[in-house]
């Protein structure tokens, strides 16, 4: 189902059209508004009128994270705070949040491009959504509250946590509809396991999962374990909050970007040059009609791919590839690249292994050591010494063949790794200390 | 106590090779403080006897492998705390207390190529024999060959009373 049917097929040229206009505007606004963006235009020795082509793009400067940070707490809105209706922030675990604002027409436009990203996933009114992305601060609850009620159908705003109470509100409530994130929605269904309660039992039809990056074989766990269609979103609080871009029923295969409201650009993290498409490099996005917040050429830190190819969906929107990983969470190890998200693929690929791991890694004199535990489920389990030693040696192979690094696999009893009711800690890195 | 040996010889049935197996439980252990004792008191509190055990064990994990009275129970309370239990068929076989006892039994086994994936003593003796609990990688076989050799083998329903 396609909620904006005008603006999520437009032809090409029409649509580049329309984002050369937005980009055109968002520059004269941020030059003539915001001074942080005036100093760095102006240290580029570029005019807002210089933008004339797409292809200028590169041209114009990166924002980063620490750029939000440096003007703390306000300091980048575009807009007085008479016009500011909404304010969220980041966790800010490290350091000060970055803190983002929201016109009223912000507002309205995150309420359709979430009803856009509701309806790809087959949602419509009469569905209830039960929304367990966590409503405050961050932008997950309040976002997807809104565009469930811009579409018309029901939500539960039940928030995160409360895990067991959850269980009784699916089973009661019947909602047909999840939002959360992928370790949360198996961490329900673990609970709900040992609650006695079948999830097949339940409404639930498709869920829709985003804030942390997950792999196409997890997809395949939630599905097979929850019962439901699994579609990822994307979104990050800098550029708006959920519903960037989503993943449409019909393929299942890269998010569809919201292009008449964020320009995408995919550029390689060291030299900073744009990248050609198909290529992975880290997701540059420019906010075309924010208002209050606008970003320009922001540096999310992810690790993704743009493909242009049509979709069997209709939609005539870029789609970006799974997130890989953040370049933030990039571990270095002994000289190599490694993503939580490459080893997550390793485990669930080795069959019986349930995706629930902790990476270790730790410095022995000059030596980096990465330490892999992974909870050994009945599946894998084996009553003979050598058989789980076989999986422990299998693991640690694929791990060498597929990403280059030797690690050391340890297999842990269930739920000895901690479960977080959020965003799973995937990693201890016990260098930096 | 003593037991009545079962009949061995011609005309084994292929149910008679159903009852001879006995369910052992196996529980994945990580080798740290306090998990064994846990499993013991876990079985304890649901009333639930432990016949005979082993414990094969790695620098990181261990697999303890229990014959209990009660199968089913255990295999339920041991879940309901978290561990991550299996099942396996294994034979407890009567070997002769006497130096060559075990060997003998050994021998007849290695000649027709069947291996010990592993096994362990019984807790108690039955009268002058002792009880071994083996896992063949062919239990089948096993079980068919020591019959027609004369070895005595318990059936399930005996060890869990034994």
């Amino acid at each position: 189902m396609i909620f904006n049917e005008e603006f999520e097929t437009l032809p090409r040229e029409a649509l580049e059209a329309i984002q050369l206009r937005r980009l055109k505007a968002l520059c004269e606004r941020l030059y003539a508004l915001v001074p942080f963006y005036r100093r760095k235009f102006d240290e580029a020795g570029l005019k807002p009128g210089d933008i004339r082509s797409l292809k200028d793009l590169p041209r114009l400067p990166f924002t980063t994270k620490q750029d939000l940070r440096d003007n703390y707490p306000f300091g980048l809105f575009a807009v007085p705070m008479e016009q500011v209706v909404r304010i969220h922030a980041s966790s800010g675990t490290t350091g000060k949040p970055t803190v983002v604002g929201y016109t009223q027409r912000d507002i309205k436009t995150w309420s359709e491009l979430i009803a856009r990203t509701l309806a790809a996933a087959g949602v419509q009114r009469g569905d209830i959504v039960h929304n367990a992305y966590g409503y405050g601060l961050f932008t997950g609850g309040l976002g997807f509250h809104y565009g469930i009620e811009y579409l018309g159908a029901s939500v539960i705003p039940v928030s995160g946590g409360n895990t067991r109470r959850q269980i009784m509100l699916l089973q009661d409530f019947g909602p047909t509809v999840i939002t959360c994130t992928p370790s949360f929605s198996l961490h329900l269904y673990d609970v709900a396991k040992d609650m006695g309660v079948d999830f097949a039992k339940l409404r639930l039809r498709v869920g829709i999962c985003g804030a942390e990056p997950w792999s196409e074989a997890m997809r395949q766990e939630i599905e097979r374990k929850l019962g439901i269609d699994a579609l990822d979103i994307y979104g990050l609080s800098e550029v708006m909050g959920p519903g960037v871009s989503v993943e449409c029923l019909e393929a299942k295969n890269g998010l569809h970007m919201f292009e008449d409201h964020f320009l995408p650009e995919i550029i390689d993290p060291d030299t900073l040059e744009p990248l050609p498409p198909g290529q992975l490099g880290e997701l540059v996005i420019t906010t075309l009609t924010k208002e209050a917040f606008p970003v320009l050429r922001y540096r999310t830190r992810d690790i993704s791919m743009l493909n242009p190819e049509p979709c069997k969906c209709g939609r005539t929107l870029v789609r970006m590839g799974r997130i890989q990983g953040r370049s933030d969470d990039m571990l270095i190890i002994r000289g190599v690249n490694v993503f939580p998200s490459q080893i997550e693929a390793v485990l669930m690929e080795v069959q019986g292994v349930e995706p629930h791991y902790q990476i270790v890694v730790d410095r022995v004199g000059q030596m980096d050591t990465l330490e892999v535990r992974v909870e050994v489920d009945e599946a894998a389990f084996s009553d003979e010494v050598r058989q789980l030693q076989h999986l422990e040696k299998k693991i640690e192979h694929n791990i060498k063949d597929y990403l280059g690094v030797s690690a050391k696999v340890r297999l842990v009893e269930p739920r000895s790794i901690p479960r977080s009711e959020g965003k799973a800690q995937r990693v201890i890195d016990n260098r930096k200390k | 106590m003593r037991l009545r040996p079962l009949q061995a010889g011609g005309g084994i049935r292929h149910d008679w090779e159903e009852i001879m197996k006995v369910e052992q439980i196996s529980v994945f252990l990580e080798n740290k403080a306090g998990r064994l004792a846990e499993v013991t008191k876990v079985l304890g509190e649901a009333k639930i006897n432990i016949r005979a055990l082993s414990l094969a064990d790695t620098t990181d994990f261990g697999i303890l492998r229990l014959i209990v009275d009660q199968y089913d129970k255990a295999r339920e309370v041991l879940k309901q705390h978290g561990f991550t239990v299996g099942k396996t068929e294994v034979v407890a076989i009567e070997v002769p207390d006497r130096p060559g006892g075990l060997a003998w039994v050994l021998q007849i086994l290695s000649e027709s190529d069947i291996n010990v994936e592993y096994m362990y003593a019984f807790v108690q003796h039955s009268g002058k024999n002792a009880v071994i609990i083996f896992r063949f990688d062919n239990l089948e076989k096993a079980i068919e060959l020591l019959q027609k050799q004369g070895v005595r083998i318990y059936t399930g329903e005996e060890v869990y009373r034994l």
